[in-house]
Order: C-alpha cells, then structure tokens, then sequence
C-alpha cells in the first residue's frame, strides 16, 4: 500500500502547496484524486515520485510510505526501482526516438533479458502500438502518445501506477479507450492512482476519490458516494437538479460549498 | 526470429526484430560502403606524400576528438566548452609518461601502451570528479561552467612549467613507441616505403576504427538510450528511473576519455605544444567538428573533422589566385589567407546551422534518402 500521511509541501522556500495532505492507495485499488487547477495534484504526484526538487520544492512535514518503508527521501531513479511508475502531465514522450526506444528506456532498470518479454505484454496490451512500434513516436497522435507514454512507465513493471491527466486533450471516444485501458491494467495487479479533472471518467473507474483544494483534502470517500454526493455532482461532474444555470446561481456555488468551512 | 532468404531478397529494410534494425552495418549498401572507404583510408599512406598524410592524420585525430565531444554534447546533449582542457590533460599526461625530461620538465620515457590509456584515464577520472557540478546546471550555464574549467586549466598549464615546460615555451611529447616499434618512423610496407606520417596514420586510424564502433555500439545500448533521453526529456527520463546525475558524469567521463586520447596524439603528431594551444579556440574547433558533422552521429564527426582540418589548407592552396587576398600577413590585400579562413569558418557555421542543423551527415541522409525511394519521389 502507498501511503502519504500529513504531507506539507513548500515550493521556493516560501509557497506553501501542500497543507497536510493524507491519502492512501491500497494493493490493487483504483484511486481518483480530483481537484481543480493549482489545488495541489501534481504537486502531491511529484512529492511521491521524488521530482520536487527539479521544481524547488520540499517535504517539510509528513511522510511517503510504500508498504510501511518511507521513500520520501530517496531519489527519483530509486524510487522508480522500489516499484512506482508515473505517467506524467501532457505526456513527455522522447519524440525523436521510435516507439520500441521509447519502451526500452521506460524499462531502463529492468534486467536485460527480461526486456523482449516486457516489451511483448505492452504490446499485447496496446496493440496499437505495436503496429507502430518502429514509427518515431513524435508523429503518434495524441491518444497514441498517451498510451506510449502509460506503456512506457509499464516497463519498469511498478507496483502503482500513478497517472497525471490522462485524458488531457483527447477527444471522449479516446479518453474512453484509454479509461479501459487503465481498467485493464488494473486488473492485472497494478495499483492506480489517478489525478484527474475529467471527474466523471475517473470517479467511473475509482474504488475511492479524494477531493482536494488548495492543498487539503476536502472530501474523502468511495467513489459510489462521491458520485451521488451533491457537491461533487455540481462542482466536479457539472450535474444539476434544476434547469440551465442562470449567472446569480454560479455566484451561490461558492456559499454552498458546505467542505470549505 | 530469423526470414528466409528468399523473402528477404531485394528488400534491405525488411527487419523482423529490434536487433537487426539496430545491428551497425543493417543494409547491404552499408556494408558495402564502410568496406569500400575503410580500404581507401587504409590505402591513403600508398598514395599521399609526407605533408598531406599530416594532414589525413589530424583529421583522423580531430574525428577522434569530435566523437568524444559529440558524446556529451550530441548524445547527452551537454553543451561543454571544456573539451580543449581534458585535450590538453591527456596532452600533457602523455608527455610526462612518454617523453623525455630535460632541465626545466620532466618526463619518464614510458611505453606508448602505458601513456597512451592514461592519457585517457586520467583525463576521464577528471571528469569524472567535476561531472557532478556540471551536472547540476544546463544549457547555456553548462556552457559558463565548462568555460570556466577551461580558462583554470589554462592558467594551470601555464603555471606548471615542470610538466609543460611554461608559458610560451612548451615541450617534446611522448616517443610513439610500442614495445621498442617506433610508430614515428618511415617503415616498408608491401615493398612500397611509408613515410613517418603514414606509419603513425594508420595507427592513429585503427584507434579510430576501434573507439567510433564502441562509440556507435553505446550509443544503440541502454547507455545511448539513455543519454538520449537526458537530452530530449531530463525530467521524464528520471522517472523512468534513469539516474540524470550518473547518466552524465558516465557521458562527461567518456567523452573525456576520448579526449585525453586524441591530444596526446594531437601533441605526437605536431611534435610540440605550449600550454595555449588549449584555448577556447580549439574547442570551439570541435564545436564545429560536430555541428557540421552531425550532431549525434558517429560518422558525422569524421565529415565534420575532415572539413575543419582540410579547408583551411584548402583556402591556403586557392587565395593565392585571388587579388585581394594576401598569402601572408602584413603582405598586401585586403585580408590575409588566416582571416579569410577563420571568417570563412563562421559563415560556415552560421549557414550549417541555418540551412542543415544536421550537418553533413544530414546531406548524406537525404541524398541517401532519395536514392532508397528511387524513382518515386518519397
């Protein structure tokens, strides 16, 4: 189990992003973090993966836990090699290397002779990849870049799977796609921990969400309440009771945010 | 999973696994290729005189130079000025190991199969040990910092007049010789006789054979792969789990090594060398190696090399013909043939960087390109 208990975080020494975060991703769970822009959800994805100090930021409190051993402290490369993959925001794929080099560097730590095997779950995995698997990969199309870049942090075969945005900039019919995929890997014994704004898509695929805003956790339960809770239905997944929203109604939303007390 | 020949007759791009789109010489035209130009190189000591085969040996040693450089600038896409300082320090190394003391330096007289991979070794050990300072900055501080290293070790050279012989003064380098075999010395080959410059050529080329293929080979390797991803995407590449700080001290010390090697043969080939033969000029000699070359290539560098040694001697040979350019300083004309070369040499960046970032190797792939969809047009 990934756990992050009371986790504070402060960029440049003086901006204070995370104020105590805690959140849990259990063995073989799918767990949605949802919040707007700049509430914090990359900020915690870069704190568990070990990037906050290429951005200048640092843990000043709290602790990240991968069964019971921190790994707060360690460094990128290590904690990649103590079992967490992630996907990051918008992708980063190498784009002048080819599908297959991209692959094999996502399998970087991986023991040589077990790259030929690895390579072939990819592309049993994302068949459409494997069509292309010697196509430079700059001249994939974005759902097929998405799903490079997933199957790229699949190679180090991680233990959770962390997943920024995955479904930034795709059209529905492929975010779809996508969201089966995250399904499929799932199911196959990887944990998942997803940050995302598309509420709906990932409270769909989630066991549990967390909601967080401006660097605390607001809300915390199974994504079956989430789903019906009123707040979230208007805020995050844009579902209403009554009619077209007039503008003197957008002006109620912030009173009726009953979690920002 | 091997495809029978019959299939894979006429079809030279027909590769059923990674390993064989990867392999070196993947083409018939390749093979056919690297045999027919290793030959003619093998060959050039038959048919060039003394002078020329100077030449052809500071090309095979610049190309030398500029794969080292390629690998931390090309590959791992770390912009370093400092080049001509790790040349100078594997310079200088050899020297003391190889060559002969005298009042004001030292030397220890040692075998060339000593001094020639210390000359590398030491050279890569520095940059082994200021590789992780470099690796905190990029860019164009890169650029800054490795400057600096190479105006401090220039003054260093200068000041260490027991292992350089002092500022303005210089020293003999290293004796070329294996194991009693001077390689400096005319020799009969084939009943033809070689002059010195040929000898020490063809030696100098089989370094050259030998560390461009073990430069290509990393470069297809997990190493290569990832350098390349330090360059293309640092953060990314991290949380692949690939180490940024040892990713680049690995390429820096390298590239080091490379180096080393290639200024002690530098120094043996010139016969002598003064602490400022390793200025920024000469790095930027290499920057230009590979920028016209080919940025991350292994054979651009040789191309590249072979432009920036040949083509000075080139506008040497030709000014003379042209009535405003002076053949030597302070003779009349607008300029003499030394600023027409170092200015000709600017453009010549500026116009491969504009028109060709891929340099020459970049032409040689779109005439090959061409060639390979021949007669349709792609």
């Amino acid at each position: 189990m990934l756990a992050v208990q009371n986790l504070e975080v402060v960029y440049e020494d003086v901006i204070l992003v995370l104020k105590g975060v805690s959140l849990a991703v259990p063995d073989g769970a799918v767990v949605a973090l949802l919040g707007g822009n700049g509430a914090g959800k990359t900020t915690v994805l870069r704190a568990i993966t070990g990037l906050l100090d290429v951005h200048r930021g640092s843990v000043t409190k709290g602790s990240v836990t991968l069964d019971g051993e921190p790994i707060h402290a360690l460094d990128a490369p290590a904690i990649v090699a103590a079992g967490i993959g992630q996907v990051m925001e918008g992708r980063r794929i190498f784009s002048e290397f080819t599908v297959d080099e991209n692959l094999r560097v996502g399998g970087h730590r991986a023991p040589r002779a077990e790259i030929p095997a690895r390579l072939d779950r990819i592309y049993d995995l994302f068949p459409v990849l494997a069509e292309r698997r010697r196509s430079v990969a700059g001249y994939l199309s974005g759902g097929e870049q998405q799903m490079l870049a997933i199957g790229r942090a699949m190679m180090a075969e991680p233990r959770v799977l962390l997943l920024d945005e995955p479904s930034l900039g795709l059209a529905p019919l492929v975010v779809q796609r996508i969201r089966d995929l995250i399904v499929d890997i799932n199911r196959a014994g990887t944990s998942v921990l997803l940050v995302e704004q598309n509420a709906n898509m990932a409270l769909s695929i989630a066991d549990h969400g967390y909601i967080l805003e401006t660097g605390k956790v607001v809300m915390d339960k199974p994504a079956a309440e989430l789903r019906e809770d009123e707040d979230v239905r208007e805020f995050y997944l844009g579902l209403r009771q009554e009619g077209a929203a007039s503008f003197r109604d957008v002006k109620h939303y912030k009173r009726r945010k009953r979690w920002l007390s | 999973m091997s495809v029978p020949r019959a299939v894979r007759r006429g079809r030279p791009e027909l590769y059923s696994d990674y390993a064989a789109d990867m392999a070196l010489l993947n083409t018939p035209a390749k093979r056919a290729w690297s045999a027919a130009i290793l030959v003619a190189a093998v060959a050039l000591p038959l048919l060039l005189d003394r002078d020329l085969l100077g030449l052809a040996t500071q090309v095979v040693v610049y190309a030398l130079a500029g794969i080292g450089l390629n690998l931390i600038a090309g590959y791992a896409g770390q912009l370093s000025l400092g080049h001509a300082f790790f040349m100078g320090l594997g310079a200088y190394t050899a020297a003391l190991l190889g060559g002969t003391g005298g009042a004001t330096v030292r030397g220890y007289e040692l075998d060339l199969l000593v001094w020639l991979p210390l000359a590398g070794v030491v050279p890569a050990l520095f940059g082994w040990v200021v590789a992780p300072l470099a690796a905190r900055v990029k860019g164009l501080y890169l650029a800054i910092l490795t400057l600096g290293l190479l105006f401090v070790g220039e003054h260093v050279f200068k000041e260490a007049s027991w292992l350089t012989g002092g500022s303005g003064l210089g020293r003999a380098p290293a004796e070329a010789v294996v194991l009693g075999f001077d390689l400096y010395e005319a020799r009969v080959l084939l009943g033809r006789e070689i002059p010195a410059e040929g000898v020490f050529y063809l030696f100098c080329l089989i370094l050259l054979v030998v560390l461009g293929v073990l430069a290509r080979n990393l470069a297809r390797s997990r190493t290569g792969r990832a350098f390349a991803a330090v360059r293309d995407r640092d953060i990314a590449a991290e949380v692949m789990g690939v180490p940024l700080v040892r990713t680049k001290r690995l390429a820096f010390t390298l590239s080091s090594f490379y180096a080393g090697v290639a200024g002690a043969l530098l120094t043996v080939l010139l016969g002598y060398t003064t602490p400022e033969r390793w200025n920024l000029l000469l790095s930027i000699d290499f920057l230009a190696v590979v920028l016209i070359g080919g940025v991350a290539t292994v054979t651009g560098p040789i191309a590249g090399a072979a432009f920036v040694v040949l083509m000075p001697r080139f506008i040497e040979t030709f000014a003379g013909s042209l009535p405003f350019i002076a053949g030597t300083v302070g003779a009349p004309g607008i300029l003499n043939v030394f600023q027409l070369q170092r200015m000709l040499f600017g453009v010549m960046i500026v116009v491969f960087l504009v028109l060709e970032p891929r340099g020459l190797f970049g032409i040689w792939i779109r005439v090959r390109n061409y060639f390979r969809a021949w007669p349709f047009s792609y």
